[in-house]
């Protein structure tokens, strides 16, 4: 510890901080606009200059000095005002003045900092200078005049997205931020950089002149477009849903958001679903919600629960899984299942389908073993974290699947199962890294487990993990990432096939053969519906999607944004959402539409309140009981004992961009998707 | 960016420099061959004559294993790379204050006269490309400007216009001081070293 | 006046064969493995004796620097590195080191490199010395090919490498952070410090950075003692210097000189006189042109070295003077200096990038007198935001010569902004 004095008052901080951090433990202000806490110090704005005793008789920039002992740090003196006056004088001279029609108005750095610290006018009569603005794809706006040249952008791109795309090219005054040749941002993160940049230099091209920030309603809620459960504000006007901004959370997406999560939102204003519909003489037609459910009512009265089957979407919240798990027991139906693609995952064993090390967790491991994920596309910002923990150094990554750009360098060690085979037996040259690391992680993605021998990859991982010394005291480096935000949260409540009961193959299967003739799709779009030509499908969701085509009865439910609802991530974290807006026109939130239905059909369930049927999901798994904290799982045995021998392993994500029914009907993510495709031919085209 | 239209689509070193690359590379310690993209993008520019065309940083950003945006940054942070193309001739005339206080004015005028171009512009044979320069080192020879790798120094407007024409000859002049001084000595005897004895050297 | 037999550079000005024969005739490389011998600590100290000050423009004490370096191997490489990137206006010494006594570079690096404990040297020579660049490249092959540096160096045991590194058009790269920068292959923007380079330098090992005439004057000092270097000058501000003198003289030259010479009798003795004679004198600035300028009434008594520089409000920077006679605008002499500083500078800071163009903006107006009187402070205010705001000197280095320049002419720039007033009164 070092004892320092600022402002008059002395505090004693750990050693090695910075007398900005000194600062910022003190509860003394002080105003920065290229420091950030979790990019490298650049010292470049000198906006944090403080008068520092013992040292020169000139300011320091604060974010880049060490404290030391007996240190005297004055923040207020005559000196540090001037000092502030003159940077911001500086800053100003060649920034456009036109706050008034720059997005960043209302939360601009510069301006607020304009306000608290600047002298008030300018004394600088000469030509402003003007930047030519940079075309940086569909997400990211540009207006490089009002660049301050902090380089926050580049850092983050650099260090946190490790795409190396930005950069200040030429120098001095005339030193532009920017990619010198045009091109789009390819980095899944990119759009941070616009919540980095402290001024309207970048700004959100989709929300570009959309609202005032005090204009908006703002709730803190997660992210369902992956599996990550990231922490986000939900920003909206009315009953529309304006933009997404990442909300921190250090355990989880720290302050970042992956570009999906940030812009899908425009998809939750096409293609929904907001009324319900019944097929009559092979059309859907708008209805009222009695006829809706008269029409089901009408179909499954007097049907054996055996003929019933239920599948549920990647989307699904637990409160409607609970919900139709307890109608289809009421409907005796033992058919229910949550693995649209098949994954073999064991329901029974907790600690065999989520990611034991938790994400925070990665930066204490020090090998990690990939087999069949990608996980720049499936889970950036799990992503992300492996970098992090990567650049730190004393880090193996070794890949069995695909061998793709992951933004940090790997040992690609082969394709598929025979690679994995060799691990499991030990005979391959990782296992020595696996077992010399102290905490080795493995993390097996839907690419690896979601086929025929996907229960044979599960045993022969397992087998890696106990001899290899992944799991230890106080350490589990077993981990299955997921691509689906509800599937956690489906099988903790146990939505898989009961005694008897079919999987999402053998309900196909058995819809094709007449076995089923009721299918009731819980927002479940990911599976091939030609096959379910011959049954009677409800579907329940948000969104006109594949699933709603082939309906009969159409439920509208209420997307991520528009429910007070519980989802688990891919760690198995339990987490609320929270409504931000109110589903549009008839749509309501999906476990009250159960709830209504269960009525209709005879079935009622025994709850009609959130708290009811939250009651009866911890009742049903006691991991419900607590929200947002973590408890380890136990070790168990799980997986098919045998040889996987099936073709290589491929990530089920191929765009990034589009991979659920809001995504899908994303303007934006269209846009993504064209411009990455392009970026990919040009790649591979011209000059590589 | 500009000369978009005189950009090749591709770009690699021929033998002779590739080699030459090659042996810059190994000065410097194993993976930290980024040091070598100065040195690189020098020799892709006298290969490319004289100016450096965006797929030779992309080449040199290859074979040192660089992000391209890394090779752009410095491309176009140091003045001697010439982002768009340049006459055979780089004249850069010295304008700092000690040449401008011996009379760079009248040299750059003379070449302007004699060149028939304005600072900036490239003549249209394409021999020659005029500009001013930054403080080039050689202040007591003053006025003095650079021609490729050469300096002339101790100019006045005639003996400018000898160099120009010269070279517009095909002629090489002689580099250095176009007065009668070898080097950076007082003109009309010097004042030191002058015993031919030696000095605190021994 | 310094005795010829006390002059280092005695082929200053390439009379003679520059390559390693001539070197040899002029007693480089002579007894350097005896002096090796002595031991890295002995070096250090007699360097330290010799009260050499960095000869690049700081003056930092050269021997304390080397003292910096870490005494045991570290298990990583040490490096010296060799500023050559002469830019500063006014200044062109390490050029005719470079291209003209050559060995003394090479051989400084050795005896220097080995005092510091490195193992290689980088010599980082701006771009445009091309042909100087060409010399010492001949010069240091030859060294090899004697067997005087590489493996096993002059037969001492010690392996030495020596790399030369051209540059490509940067002053800032001048700056030793920006130069290691820069040497790493990155845009020639200031590090940061602390660390310092002793600490982490290039490539994050322990680097010394020196000026080319830092370390070409080692070997002759180490030769002939550090008392002998001392005994030349005055106090703390010892041995011999290369002058370069430039602008409104009759013979405009380099030559090497006793620290502490009058400068008047520098600018008589060497360089022919001041034009139209000293009474035709306005102004010089005295150490490259980052320094402040200096009225006719001081560069009459004051004396070419640190201190003496410094008590009048200048300093001895690069020992480049240049000399400005009455027909001088000296306005535009300086607002020259500024346009070069806002073209030189990085970008990188905000008082730097913003500043130095603000700046040169106001200078250009103030040449035509296109300005109001009290725009001269908010000039001066100005340069003080500049001014040990930045990260590193560059800021400084254009405030400097505008702060001079205010200081001692005033009043011919203020009487240039009152003739443009009336006579735009008297043209209305």
């Amino acid at each position: 510890m070092a004892k320092l004095t600022i402002d008059d008052v002395e505090i004693e901080v750990p050693d090695g901080i910075t007398v900005l951090q000194a600062c910022e433990l003190a509860g003394v202000e002080v105003p920065r606009f290229c420091y950030h806490e979790r990019l490298s110090v650049a010292g470049n704005c000198r906006m944090c200059l403080v008068e520092v005793a013992p040292g020169p008789p000139k300011p320091a920039a604060s974010c880049a000095l060490p404290v030391g002992e007996g240190m005297t740090v004055k923040t207020n003196s005559p000196m540090v005002k001037k000092a502030r006056e003159g940077v911001m004088e500086f800053l100003l001279i060649n920034h456009p003045l036109d706050c008034p029609i720059c997005d960043q108005g209302g939360e601009c750095d510069l301006q607020d900092q304009a306000m608290a610290y600047g002298a008030g006018n300018s004394r600088y009569d000469e030509n402003k200078r003007a930047v030519r603005d940079k075309d940086l794809g569909p997400l990211v706006k540009t207006q490089m005049t009002r660049c301050i040249h902090c380089t926050r952008c580049i850092r983050f791109a650099t260090e946190v997205a490790g795409v190396e795309e930005l950069g200040a090219t030429g120098r001095g005054e005339t030193m532009e931020v920017g990619t010198y040749v045009e091109k789009a941002l390819t980095s899944e993160l990119s759009a941070n950089i616009i919540d980095l940049c402290p001024v309207g230099a970048l700004t959100s091209k989709p929300y570009a002149f959309v609202a005032r920030p005090w204009e908006l309603t703002r709730t803190e809620t997660v992210d369902v477009l992956d599996a990550v459960g990231s922490n986000i504000r939900v920003d909206a006007r009315g009953s529309e849903v304006l933009r997404v901004l990442p909300v921190l959370n250090e355990d989880i997406n720290e302050e970042w958001i992956s570009d999906k999560t940030r812009y899908a939102c425009d998809g939750l204003k096409r293609q929904r679903l907001d009324t319900p519909y019944v097929r009559r003489n092979g059309t859907l037609e708008a209805a009222s919600w009695d006829e809706a459910f008269a029409a089901i009512a009408d179909n499954v009265k007097n049907k054996d629960g055996s003929k019933i089957a239920a599948i549920a979407g990647d989307l699904v919240d637990c409160e409607s899984v609970m919900a139709l798990t307890d109608l289809m027991e009421g409907l005796g139906s033992p058919h229910t299942d949550c693995r649209q693609d098949g994954a073999q995952l064991d329901a029974t064993v907790r600690s065999s389908y989520i990611f034991n090390s938790t994400i925070a967790g990665i930066e204490e491991a020090d090998a990690c073993l990939l087999i069949g994920t990608n996980p720049r596309i499936e889970a950036s910002l799990i992503n992300a974290r492996i970098r992090k923990r990567w650049l730190r150094g004393g880090f193996s990554v070794g890949v069995v699947g695909q061998d793709t750009d992951l933004t940090y360098p790997h040992d690609y060690l082969g394709a598929g199962p025979q690679t994995l085979n060799e691990l499991a037996e030990g005979s391959h040259a990782f296992c020595k890294i696996l077992t010399k690391a102290k905490r080795p992680m493995v993390i097996v993605g839907q690419g690896a487990i979601a086929r025929e021998d996907g229960a044979k990859v599960l045993s022969a991982v397992r087998k890696i993990a106990e001899s290899c010394g992944l799991i230890s005291d106080g350490w589990n480096g077993f981990n299955v990432l997921h691509t689906a935000a509800g599937r956690v949260g489906a099988l903790d409540i146990g939505f898989v096939p009961g005694p008897d009961g079919k999987d999402v193959a053998g309900i196909l299967d058995g819809a094709e053969s007449g076995d089923i003739e009721t299918v009731f799709l819980l927002g479940a779009d990911e599976i091939d519906t030609r096959r379910l030509e011959k049954s009677f499908v409800i579907y329940q969701g948000h969104h006109g999607d594949v699933g709603a085509h082939c309906a009969d009865v159409i439920l509208p439910g209420a997307a991520y944004t528009e429910k007070n609802a519980t989802y688990v991530n891919t760690e198995g974290r339990v987490q609320r959402a929270w409504r931000a807006v109110f589903p549009p026109g008839e749509a309501r939130e999906d476990w009250t539409i159960i709830r209504a239905l269960s009525d209709t059909l005879n079935k009622t369930l025994r709850y009609d309140d959130l708290a009811g049927v939250r009651r009866r999901m911890a009742l049903q798994n006691a991991v419900f009981e607590i929200i947002g904290d973590l408890r380890p799982s136990d070790w168990d045995k799980f997986g098919e004992l045998g040889v996987a021998e099936g073709e290589s392993f491929t990530s089920p994500v191929s765009n990034f961009y589009m991979t659920d029914t809001i995504s899908r009907a994303s303007e934006t993510m269209a846009a993504c998707t064209k411009a990455l495709a392009e970026a990919v031919e040009e790649k591979t085209g011209t000059n590589g | 960016m500009t000369a978009q239209d005189q950009q090749p689509d591709t770009f690699v070193f021929d033998e002779t420099y590739g080699a030459e690359a090659r042996k810059i590379i190994a000065r410097y310690p194993e993976g930290r061959q980024a040091s070598a993209v100065m040195p690189l993008l020098d020799l892709a520019q006298r290969q490319h004559g004289g100016w450096l065309p965006t797929a030779a940083m992309n080449h040199v950003a290859d074979m040192l294993d660089m992000p391209t945006i890394r090779v752009y940054e410095v491309a176009s942070f140091y003045t001697m790379y010439n982002l768009e193309p340049v006459g055979e001739n780089f004249v850069q005339v010295c304008t700092t204050t000690p040449c401008a206080l011996r009379g760079c004015a009248t040299i750059l005028d003379a070449c302007r006269e004699e060149l028939g171009i304005d600072v900036g512009e490239t003549t249209s044979d394409n021999k020659f490309t005029l500009q001013e320069a930054e403080c080039l080192g050689a202040c007591v020879n003053a006025p003095m400007m650079q021609i490729g790798d050469d300096y002339y120094e101790d100019l006045d407007a005639k003996s400018t216009k000898v160099v120009l024409k010269a070279l517009r000859n095909g002629e090489t002049p002689e580099p250095g001081p176009q007065s009668d001084r070898k080097g950076s000595e007082p003109a009309g005897g010097l004042t030191t070293l002058n015993n031919g004895a030696a000095g605190a050297g021994g | 006046m310094l005795k010829d037999s006390d002059r280092i550079f005695t082929n200053l000005y390439g009379m003679d064969d520059w390559r390693l024969e001539g070197a040899r005739r002029r007693g480089d490389w002579d007894g350097t493995k005896e002096i090796m011998a002595k031991g890295r600590d002995w070096i250090v100290e007699e360097v330290k004796s010799s009260g050499l000050r960095g000869r690049g423009g700081a003056g930092f004490p050269s021997g304390l620097k080397w003292s910096f370096m870490p005494k045991e191997p570290t298990g990583r490489p040490h490096y010296l590195v060799v500023n050559a990137d002469e830019g500063e206006p006014g200044t062109c010494k390490d050029r005719d080191m470079m291209r003209n006594d050559p060995h003394k570079l090479v051989e400084g690096c050795l005896l220097a490199g080995f005092g510091m404990g490195a193992d290689a040297s980088y010599i980082y020579i701006r771009g445009e010395f091309y042909r100087e660049a060409e010399n010492l490249q001949f010069a240091i092959d030859e060294a090899y090919e004697a067997g005087l540096i590489g493996k096993n160096a002059c037969g001492s045991g010690y392996d030495f490498d020596i790399y030369v590194h051209r540059g490509a058009g940067a002053y800032i790269c001048g700056e030793e952070m920006a130069l290691i920068e820069s040497l790493e292959g990155k845009k020639g923007m200031p590090r940061l410090k602390p660390p310092f380079p002793a600490a982490m330098g290039l490539y994050g090992c322990p680097t010394t950075v020196n000026n080319v005439e830092t370390i070409a004057v080692a070997p002759t000092i180490l030769r002939r003692g550090g008392s002998w270097f001392s005994s030349l000058g005055r106090e703390n501000n010892t041995g011999t210097k290369v002058f370069c003198i430039s602008g409104h003289v009759n013979n405009p030259c380099n030559v090497e000189e006793e620290m502490g010479i009058p400068l008047k009798e520098l600018i008589e003795k060497h360089a022919g006189g001041v034009v139209g004679g000293w009474d035709n004198l306005k102004a010089v600035i005295p150490g490259g042109s980052s320094v402040p300028i200096l009225p006719k009434s001081t560069c009459d008594t004051v004396l070419m070295d640190f201190d003496s520089l410094k008590e009048v409000r200048s300093g001895l920077g690069t020992a480049a003077v240049i000399v400005m006679d009455k027909s001088t605008d000296v306005v535009a002499a300086i607002a020259r200096l500024s346009k070069f500083y806002k073209h030189e500078s990085c970008g990188q800071c905000t008082p730097c990038r913003e500043g130095t163009g603000w700046m040169w903006r106001v200078m250009e107006r103030l040449v035509v007198g296109d300005a109001e009187i009290d725009e001269i402070d908010t000039l001066l205010d100005v340069a003080s935001q500049v001014e040990g705001h930045t990260i590193c000197a560059l800021g400084d280095a254009a405030a400097w010569p505008i702060q001079g320049l205010v200081r001692h002419f005033r009043d011919e720039i203020e009487e240039r902004i009152n003739t443009r007033k009336q006579n735009s009164v008297a043209a209305a």
